[in-house]
C-alpha cells in the first residue's frame, strides 16, 4: 500500500512538472467544452435564399415577405430566370431558389390550387433536410393565411378537415441544443483525456527506459499498474466535476438527476477507458504509436456514439457495433440522468454493461501486460 | 559462487545473441565482460537480471535460479542499464527516494553504502535528473542501484559516453564497493578498464573467447609483438597489409602493432621490405602485448 501511494505521488509530481501537459489536461477541455457546445448546433441560420418571381402579384410578394421576416433566411437576391439562378447555385452564392410560377395569384384565387418549385443545395444533406422543413413551415403558414382570406361562406362545408399537431418536447422544452450537446461533449472530454493520458503514460516509461529499471525491482505488477493509473482516474473525475459546474453555471443546463449516480457511473466508466489505455500501451513501443491508436479508437467511438448522429438511423450492422462502444452508454447515461432525472433502475442496463466491459478490458490489459514484460 | 552460467544460449529471430555461455563469478569478485558492441553483453545482463529468459541452459545469481526464483533475485541485485533510465523529471533526491521506497527501504538505512558517491551529487540534490551531466547521471544511477544493499551489482557499460576523469572516478568507486563484499559484474568496450577487474571474459558474437585475470590473459598472446612506426602512417599500414608474412597489423596509438605469421622472424627483413616501399624513419621494436592485443588476436 505504501508503495502504491508513493507511485501515485510520483505520478502527480511528474504530471504537474510537465509544463506542456498541464494545460492539455485542464485548460483545453474547458475551452473545448465552451467552444464546442456553442458551435455544435443543428440550428441552421443565415440560409442564402433567392427567388424567381414570375407572377409579380401581391400574393407572391406576400410569400417572399414571409421569408424575409424569418430569422433563418437571408434573402440575397431575385433572379429573372432559371438559367441565372442555376449558375448562382453552382457558384455557391445561394442555397435555395424558390420559383413562383406565372398566374400564382390567379390560380390560387380561382382554382384554390397552385404549385411552387423549390431548389435546395443538398451538398450537405443534413442541412438540406432541415432547410426543407423550414421552407415547408413558412409555406404552410402562408397557406393557412390565404385560406382564411379566400374562404367563401359556402365553402365552409367543403373545406377539408385540417389536422394540426402541436409537439411538446419533453426533457428539453425549448429544444435547446446546448442542453442536448453539453452532456455529450462532457463525455468526450472525460474519455479523451483519460484515454490519451493513460495510453501514453506507460509507453513513456518504456520509451525512456525506466520500465526496465522498474522491472528488476521487487515491485508487483498490480502495485505498479494501480499506482500508474489511479492518478488518471482522479483527473477524469476532476474533469467531470469542472464540466458539470460549467454546464450548470455557464450553459444553465438543467441537472435534474442525482449527482451521486453520475459520479458512480463515471467512476466505473473511467475504469473501462483506463483498461483500454493500458491495453494500447502494452502493444506499442512509442508514445507516437500509442497516440495514433488511441485516436483511431476515439474517432470511431465518437462517431458511433449517438452524439452527433442518432444510432437509430444507422444501418443494422453499425448498430451492433455501437453495442461495444463505451461512449454510447456514457452519453445515454449522462443525458438520462442530467435531463430526465433517471434513477439507478433506469440506467441499470448501461451500468451493468459498463461494469462487464470494465472487467473484460482490465482483465485483458493486465493479462497482456504480463506477457510482454 | 555468486553468479553461475551453464550453457546459456539465446537467439532473436535470426541472430544468435548468445551461444553456449558458461562461466562463474566468485562472491566479492569484480568481473569484467569485455567485448565490442553487439557481442551479446546486454543480452547476458538481461538474462541474469531476469528481464529475459534464455532459450536453453541455466543460470543462478546468489544461488537463486534466474527463472524459478526471479522474485528473490530482484530483491537482491542492483542493475544499472547502459541507457540512463531514471526519471528525468524528478530531482536527484526524489529518484533516490523512489527506488529506496519500492525496495522497501529508506535512504537513511543504507546511507553508508552510497555515502562516498552521494556526497558528490548531494549539492545538486534538488536538480532534475535530466539536467545533470553525464558523469553525474552515472553516479546517481549507481546510487539508485545500490540503495537496497544488493548482493550482486550488474553494470552494463557504465562508463560509455563519460569523460576520462569521471571514468577513473567511477572505477575507483567500484573498487571501494568491492571492499564491502558486493559482487560486481561489469561490461565495457574499453580495454583499459579491463585491467582494473579481478577477472575478465572476452566475449564476441555471443561466444566467450577466453576467461582469465588481466595479468594472465595477456599470456594467451603467443606471438612476438612489434611496435612499428614510420614517417607515413597510412602508407605503412598499406605496405604491411600487403606483406606476405603479416599475421596482424593494426594501429595502436602512434605505432602499428605488428605480429608475424612465422615463429622465427627477422626484423631486418621487414625493415628492408618497408624501405623498398619508400618508407623512411622506420622504427621496429619488440613490445609487450596488452589486453587489447590479446583480444584482437583471439577475435581474429
Amino acid at each position: 500500500m505504501k508503495i502504491i501511494i508513493f507511485i501515485i505521488q510520483k505520478e502527480f509530481k511528474q504530471i504537474f512538472r510537465n509544463k506542456g501537459m498541464l494545460p492539455i489536461i485542464f485548460i483545453m477541455p474547458l475551452i473545448q467544452l465552451i467552444i464546442l457546445s456553442n458551435a455544435a448546433t443543428f440550428d441552421i441560420k443565415n440560409i442564402k435564399f433567392s427567388y424567381i418571381d414570375n407572377d409579380h402579384s401581391s400574393y407572391s410578394r406576400n410569400l417572399i415577405r414571409k421569408f424575409e421576416a424569418s430569422k433563418y433566411f437571408h434573402v440575397i437576391t431575385s433572379f429573372p430566370n432559371e438559367h441565372l439562378s442555376n449558375s448562382a447555385m453552382l457558384n455557391g452564392d445561394v442555397d435555395i431558389v424558390l420559383e413562383i410560377p406565372q398566374h400564382f395569384e390567379r390560380n390560387l384565387t380561382k382554382d384554390k390550387h397552385t404549385n411552387l418549385s423549390v431548389t435546395i443545395n443538398a451538398i450537405d444533406g443534413a442541412a438540406a433536410g432541415v432547410e426543407n422543413v423550414y421552407i415547408n413551415q413558412i409555406i404552410q403558414n402562408f397557406n393557412r393565411h390565404i385560406k382564411l382570406k379566400l374562404m367563401q361562406p359556402n365553402d365552409a362545408q367543403i373545406t377539408n378537415l385540417n389536422i394540426i399537431s402541436i409537439p411538446s418536447f419533453w426533457y428539453n422544452k425549448t429544444l435547446n441544443y446546448k442542453t442536448f450537446m453539453v452532456p455529450g461533449i462532457l463525455v468526450l472530454l472525460v474519455t479523451m483525456i483519460t484515454l490519451f493520458l493513460s495510453g501514453m503514460n506507460i509507453v513513456r516509461e518504456k520509451e525512456i527506459g525506466t520500465l526496465e529499471q522498474i522491472n528488476v525491482t521487487p515491485i508487483k505488477k498490480s502495485q505498479f499498474i494501480i499506482g500508474k493509473l489511479f492518478p488518471f482516474w482522479i483527473i477524469g473525475i476532476g474533469i467531470l466535476s469542472i464540466g458539470l459546474i460549467i454546464a450548470k453555471v455557464l450553459f444553465k443546463v438543467p441537472i435534474i438527476g442525482n449527482f451521486g449516480l453520475l459520479y458512480l457511473y463515471t467512476s466505473i466508466y473511467i475504469f473501462v477507458i483506463l483498461g483500454i489505455g493500458l491495453f494500447i500501451s502494452n502493444f506499442t513501443d512509442t508514445q507516437q504509436q500509442a497516440m495514433f491508436i488511441s485516436w483511431f479508437f476515439m474517432v470511431i467511438f465518437i462517431l458511433m456514439s449517438g452524439l452527433f448522429t442518432p444510432i437509430e438511423s444507422m444501418p443494422k450492422w453499425a448498430q451492433i457495433i455501437t453495442e461495444f462502444n463505451p461512449i454510447k452508454y456514457f452519453v445515454q447515461v449522462m443525458r438520462m440522468v442530467m435531463l430526465k432525472g433517471s434513477g439507478i433502475v433506469d440506467i441499470l442496463p448501461q451500468l451493468l454493461k459498463t461494469i462487464l466491459y470494465a472487467f473484460i478490458m482490465n482483465g485483458l490489459a493486465v493479462w497482456s501486460y504480463k506477457k510482454t514484460s | 559462487m555468486s553468479i553461475t552460467l551453464n550453457h546459456i544460449s539465446k537467439s532473436y529471430k535470426n541472430v544468435q545473441a548468445l551461444n553456449d555461455i558458461s562461466f562463474n563469478v566468485k562472491a566479492g569478485e569484480l568481473f569484467g565482460l569485455i567485448g565490442p558492441d553487439g557481442a551479446g553483453k546486454t543480452t547476458l545482463f538481461r538474462i541474469l537480471t531476469t528481464l529475459l529468459t534464455a532459450d536453453s541452459g541455466s543460470a543462478t545469481v546468489s544461488n537463486f535460479d534466474v527463472v524459478k526464483d526471479y522474485k528473490k533475485i530482484r530483491n537482491s541485485v542492483g542493475y544499472m542499464p547502459g541507457k540512463f533510465s531514471l526519471y528525468q523529471d524528478l530531482t536527484v533526491e526524489e529518484n533516490l527516494n523512489f527506488f529506496a521506497t519500492i525496495f522497501g527501504t529508506t535512504i537513511k538505512e543504507n546511507y553508508d553504502l552510497i555515502k562516498d558517491i552521494y556526497v558528490q551529487i548531494e549539492p545538486f540534490k534538488n536538480r532534475r535528473a535530466g539536467k545533470l551531466s553525464g558523469g553525474m547521471k552515472q553516479k546517481l544511477a549507481l546510487c539508485c542501484a545500490l540503495i537496497h544493499k544488493p548482493e550482486v551489482l550488474f553494470l552494463d557499460e557504465p562508463t560509455t559516453g563519460v569523460d576520462p576523469v569521471s571514468r577513473k572516478e567511477f572505477w575507483d568507486m567500484l573498487k571501494r564497493l568491492q571492499q564491502t563484499g558486493i559482487t560486481i559484474l561489469v561490461s565495457t568496450p574499453y580495454m583499459d578498464e579491463a585491467a582494473l577487474c579481478d577477472r575478465i571474459a572476452f566475449i564476441q558474437n555471443g561466444s566467450i573467447l577466453e576467461i582469465d585475470s588481466p595479468q594472465e590473459i595477456v599470456k594467451h598472446f603467443s606471438k612476438t609483438l612489434y611496435n612499428i612506426r614510420a614517417h607515413n602512417m597510412y602508407q605503412l599500414m598499406e605496405s604491411l597489409s600487403h606483406y606476405k608474412h603479416t599475421f596482424s597489423a593494426y594501429p595502436f596509438g602512434e605505432y602499428v602493432h605488428y605480429s608475424d605469421n612465422r615463429m622465427d622472424m627477422n626484423p631486418n627483413e621487414l625493415h628492408m621490405y618497408l624501405v623498398s616501399k619508400g618508407l623512411n624513419e622506420i622504427i621496429i621494436e619488440v613490445t609487450q602485448p596488452t589486453i587489447e592485443d590479446t583480444f584482437m588476436a583471439l577475435a581474429k
